[in-house]
């Protein structure tokens, strides 16, 4: 792929090499093309479904895919957050997001810190019981959960929600945080040990905070996870006031059959967020997917 | 230091809130659901101890095993294009201009969640409207398919906004793992006049190879228990011609509230990923794996 690179070609006769690196010229124009091909690809349905959330009913059906119409109607996004309940379920998102990710991240630090830090004879076999955790369907649990969710008053509250989600996301979590405690020197603890410093103390006053930009990653990664987990919301909640946004965009889409500008509004409002995420914090994210999968 | 960092109380204050979560919502359920599917039972009525007869009519359920052939086809299809992903990444992974951009566009759609992600190829799909169809149209094609109407073509159509939204992750995973590689490595080969693609095979795919068990495993499982997009899109329609395992066992248990069979179904999955993870982790065992760091 970059055989105009000195050492191989050195070694060949003068004109053989200028063939080869015309040859090489060309193979690495085509595989530009085809990586911005499936650049493209990978972005069009995406740019489509703006423009189709900018027109009309009548435009839709009038109007090439991807031309937009004078007038741009801005007005569908007003219309499917003032009629519908997408303010609420936004909220509702927004908080059991926040709650969730807060409280995965914070137990799996603690459990992350005695996994790598601490001496105890059951380590290996905790450490067992939250990597094959990451191997469990969802699907082989939901009717228990479902029906002691049930016995716990806890169906259609939002708690069952953020208990399911702190728990099914702890393994993944563990995993993105062992590297970085794993990698912790010694000596932070040698020294606080000398300096007569308790082990919550020396947890919670040194070793949390010095963990907090692998703790930021293993949050975004949890916040893309809840904001889109649709089954435990569809199994677990009835109330439409009281669903997020996954499962509400699915029904409230279901009404507007024919309303393709309703739809595509609705469809944006519900991934900006996840988008203005990505545009920010774009390397945290990409750090944080490598991460969580290769330091297996 | 031996005393204070082995202390008990600390170790099971810290230990146990996540692990008693776990147990609690994760491993005792799964428990529960192998017992439930020994079972007749609606979820409201006494639960009847059948012993293996839900098993013993899952093995007969001509439609279990169509949605079951459905899963393992995404689950070897998905092998398959991790090959195609890996290309990919090697070539990123070379000196190409804007790699980094790249890299986070193929990953936008892995952001998504697949209710976006379906709906929004429910309308590519779109017989008379949807893109596709009107580029079609637009080549000259006469008649047009209905894509998910159609069940011969309803898998293919269903497999497709499933790569486009993994592809991403799996090249960016690739991409980690070959920038990870000490440059020494490779250029000492290229000095021994080893081309590109002997660079690419013999020298970068074996120190990567850790990697790849994984991202296999991930494949394969995630294929197994697919769900959100196949129930959104399709709900296993039409006439079940895309139901996979995990959309099979959900309309058994909440929508005919067969919570016995559907329990049976659930414990299969799970029986089925765990075992899918051995094995693929025993075929793809080396000896002894490279250490390069």
């Amino acid at each position: 792929m970059t055989t105009s690179s000195s050492p191989p070609a050195a070694r060949l006769r003068p004109n053989e090499a200028a063939g080869r690196s015309v040859f090489a010229g060309v193979g690495r124009g085509l595989l530009y093309v085809v990586l911005i091909a499936a650049a493209v690809l990978q972005l069009l349905p995406l740019v489509w479904l703006l423009f189709f959330s900018l027109k009309n009913s009548q435009e839709v059906f009038s109007l090439p895919a991807f031309a937009l119409p004078k007038h741009l109607r801005w007005e569908n996004y007003e219309n499917v957050w003032s009629q519908g309940n997408i303010g609420r379920y936004f909220f509702n998102s927004v908080w059991i997001t926040a709650a969730s990710v807060a409280l995965t991240v914070l137990l799996a630090s603690f459990v992350t810190f005695a996994l790598t830090r601490m001496r105890w004879k059951l380590r290996p076999a905790v450490l067992g019981l939250f990597m094959i955790g990451m191997m469990i369907p969802v699907h082989s649990t939901l009717i228990p959960l479902f029906l002691l969710f049930q016995k716990l008053r806890l169906i259609d509250n939002q708690a069952s929600l953020i208990v399911s989600y702190t728990a099914f996301n702890l393994p993944i979590t563990i995993m993105i945080l062992l590297g970085f405690y794993v990698a912790l020197p010694r000596e932070i603890e040698e020294a606080a040990v000398m300096d007569g410093c308790g082990v919550n103390r020396m947890f919670l006053r040194i070793v949390l905070p010095m963990t907090g930009s692998v703790a930021v990653t293993a949050a975004i990664i949890n916040m893309i996870y809840n904001w889109n987990e649709f089954i435990f919301v569809n199994t677990f909640i009835n109330s439409d006031s009281l669903k997020t946004l996954t499962v509400g965009v699915q029904n409230f889409v279901g009404q507007y059959m024919a309303n393709w500008g309703a739809i595509g509004a609705t469809l944006m409002i519900s991934i900006l967020p996840i988008l203005i995420v990505f545009f920010l914090l774009s390397n945290r994210i990409v750090e944080g997917i490598a991460a969580g999968s290769v330091k297996g | 230091m031996e005393k204070v960092m082995s202390n008990k109380g600390v170790i099971a204050l810290y230990v146990l809130p996540a692990l008693l979560l776990l147990l609690g919502v994760v491993y005792v359920p799964i428990v529960l659901t192998g017992y439930y599917g020994l079972n007749d039972w609606d979820g409201i009525g006494r639960m009847t101890f059948i012993g293996l007869r839900n098993y013993e009519r899952l093995l007969s359920d001509d439609v279990f095993w169509s949605s079951a052939g459905h899963s393992f086809l995404f689950a070897l299809l998905s092998t398959v294009f991790l090959a195609l992903y890996m290309a990919v990444a090697l070539v990123l992974s070379g000196r190409i201009k804007g790699a980094q951009l790249l890299r986070k566009i193929y990953l936008i759609p892995m952001l998504l969640s697949s209710v976006a992600i379906a709906q929004l190829w429910l309308k590519v799909y779109h017989p008379t409207n949807g893109i596709l169809n009107g580029l079609l149209e637009s080549l000259g094609a006469e008649e047009t398919p209905d894509w998910l109407a159609d069940p011969a073509i309803v898998l293919g159509a269903l497999f497709v906004p499933i790569l486009w939204q993994y592809a991403g992750f799996y090249i960016l995973i690739y991409y980690a793992a070959l920038k990870n590689i000490p440059a020494s490595l490779t250029e000492a080969a290229r000095i021994d006049g080893a081309n590109s693609w002997q660079v690419a095979l013999r020298i970068k795919l074996p120190l990567v190879w850790e990697v790849v068990k994984v991202t296999i495993v991930l494949a394969v499982v995630g294929s197994l228990k697919y769900f959100d997009l196949i129930y959104v899109m399709t709900d296993g329609g039409p006439n079940q011609a895309s139901e996979v395992m995990a959309s099979y066992m959900y309309h058994k248990a909440f929508r005919e509230f067969n919570y016995g069979y559907g329990s049976a179904i659930g414990f299969f999955l799970l029986i089925v990923c765990l075992a899918a993870t051995w094995i693929i982790r025993r075929l793809t065992a080396t000896k002894d794996p490279i250490q390069y760091s």
